[in-house]
């Protein structure tokens, strides 16, 4: 469990960062589901309640998700479940229970940069930009790569495209964290592959997504795209699964969720 | 902190440290139905409503439910003794130390899914690891409670 020195529920932006900034201890909470978990000694706490980060809603056909909305907000939204074919519904909706996505937010899920995600991998097979308070609005895919600053996720917008996606993961048990996840989405003849909780965090496996996006889909294509991503993409070993495993489940979620994606309307 | 709520519909001002859970807040205030068991954030025994909506209560800072309302089992006890005599005719009861958070998110998806599948059943469930019971036993009696969903 955390402590805190303090706590503060500022009421701009503004002074949030500014609180952030002044002590290198000093955190912004989301859920605390995953702060809770460690021993972290919390200089000033800074809750964002206040600040109406929590929203999901259109605007200049963009999907805009505020920080601190909840990942079963995500899940039972039907905007996200209209869009994408679900995919960002469907990534969240196997995390521990009903109770738990309730309180977890999108903010902290992808400031965080947890290689667990599952939300991320999803994210990023979609074209979703990131906006932070300070460092301003710069696609996921750079963001991940960035080195970690302080600074506050404001919210997550995702052009309302004709994207195609699906989301697929395997879990050695229900409402446990993925062994490995697959997202893959298609807009018009550009393919997106990205593979998360390798256990590293998700990366887009860019050969694999160009040699589908040329080919003709045939299952020698779709074969192929898929051992290239196994290939291109490094894997980890922890509790849950071995390198070597993830390597051959990578192969199997990849070809599945192409032919999903394949099949969307 | 002071923080001010509605707790099974009565307003009250409460005393809470800044790092003080909400399950610990309520506990400390005779709400003992509420029960932490995994501190992982992952078995579902300390299950509350925050404004309706199940919440695990040892995951959110009790400053965080100032101005809301929280609801435990004791506030719905019409409700939970409907449900947990359907459990036990099925023999499904189990010891009680887990019921209450199982028992109130079920009483939540009640409110919150019409006409649920199995499947969204079981979904909604997921996060209430203990059945000791079993499983199919607790399915049965959740069916029936909601009133013969589809098999």
């Amino acid at each position: 469990m955390f402590t805190l020195g303090d706590l503060v529920q500022p009421e701009n932006l503004e002074i949030a960062y500014q609180i952030l900034s002044d002590k290198r201890n000093n955190t912004i909470l989301g859920g605390c589901a995953f702060l809770k978990m460690g021993s972290k000694r919390i200089g000033t706490a800074i809750d964002l309640s206040n600040l109406n980060l929590r929203y999901i809603h259109e605007t200049d056909g963009f999907i805009e998700i505020g920080g601190m909305t909840t990942l079963r907000e995500i899940e039972t939204h039907t905007l996200l479940k209209e869009y994408f074919n679900g995919v960002l519904p469907k990534s969240v909706r196997e995390i521990i229970g009903v109770q738990f996505r309730n309180t977890v937010t999108v903010g902290a899920s992808v400031f965080a940069k947890y290689g667990f995600s599952d939300l991320i991998t999803a994210l990023l097979v979609l074209d979703t930009d990131v906006e932070l308070y300070k460092g301003g609005r710069m696609p996921l895919a750079a963001f991940l790569k960035k080195p970690k600053e302080k600074d506050i996720l404001v919210r997550l917008w995702i052009k309302m495209d004709n994207c195609k996606a699906t989301y697929l993961n395997l879990r050695n048990s229900a409402s446990d964290y993925s062994v490995l996840n697959v997202a893959v989405s298609k807009l018009d003849d550009q393919w997106t592959i990205v593979v998360g909780s390798r256990p590293r965090r998700a990366d887009i496996a860019s050969n694999a997504s160009a040699a589908l996006s040329k080919g003709n889909l045939s299952n020698t294509d779709i074969e192929g795209a898929a051992q290239k991503a196994a290939e291109e993409l490094s894997f980890g070993t922890n509790m849950r699964g071995t390198a070597d495993y993830r390597k051959a489940l990578c192969k199997v979620l990849v070809k599945r969720a192409i032919m999903e994606v394949k099949v969307c309307r | 902190m002071q923080i001010i709520l509605t707790i099974n519909n009565k307003l009250v001002t409460w005393d809470v440290e800044k790092d003080e859970m909400l399950a610990d807040t309520l506990r400390s205030h005779g709400l003992l139905s509420v029960k932490k068991a995994c501190e992982t954030s992952c078995c579902g025994l300390c299950t509350v409503w925050v404004e309706d909506k199940s919440v695990l209560s040892c995951n959110i800072l009790s400053v965080r439910v100032h101005g809301k309302k929280v609801t435990t089992i004791e506030g719905v006890p019409k409700e939970a003794e409907e449900f947990a005599r359907v459990l036990t005719a099925e023999g499904s009861e189990q010891c009680g130390f887990c019921s209450p958070g199982f028992i109130m998110n079920v009483l939540a998806m009640k409110h919150e899914l019409v006409n649920p599948s199995e499947e969204e059943i079981i979904h909604y469930l997921t996060g209430n690891l203990c059945r000791c019971t079993g499983y199919m036993g607790q399915l049965r009696a959740v069916k029936t409670f909601l009133g013969g969903a589809l098999v």
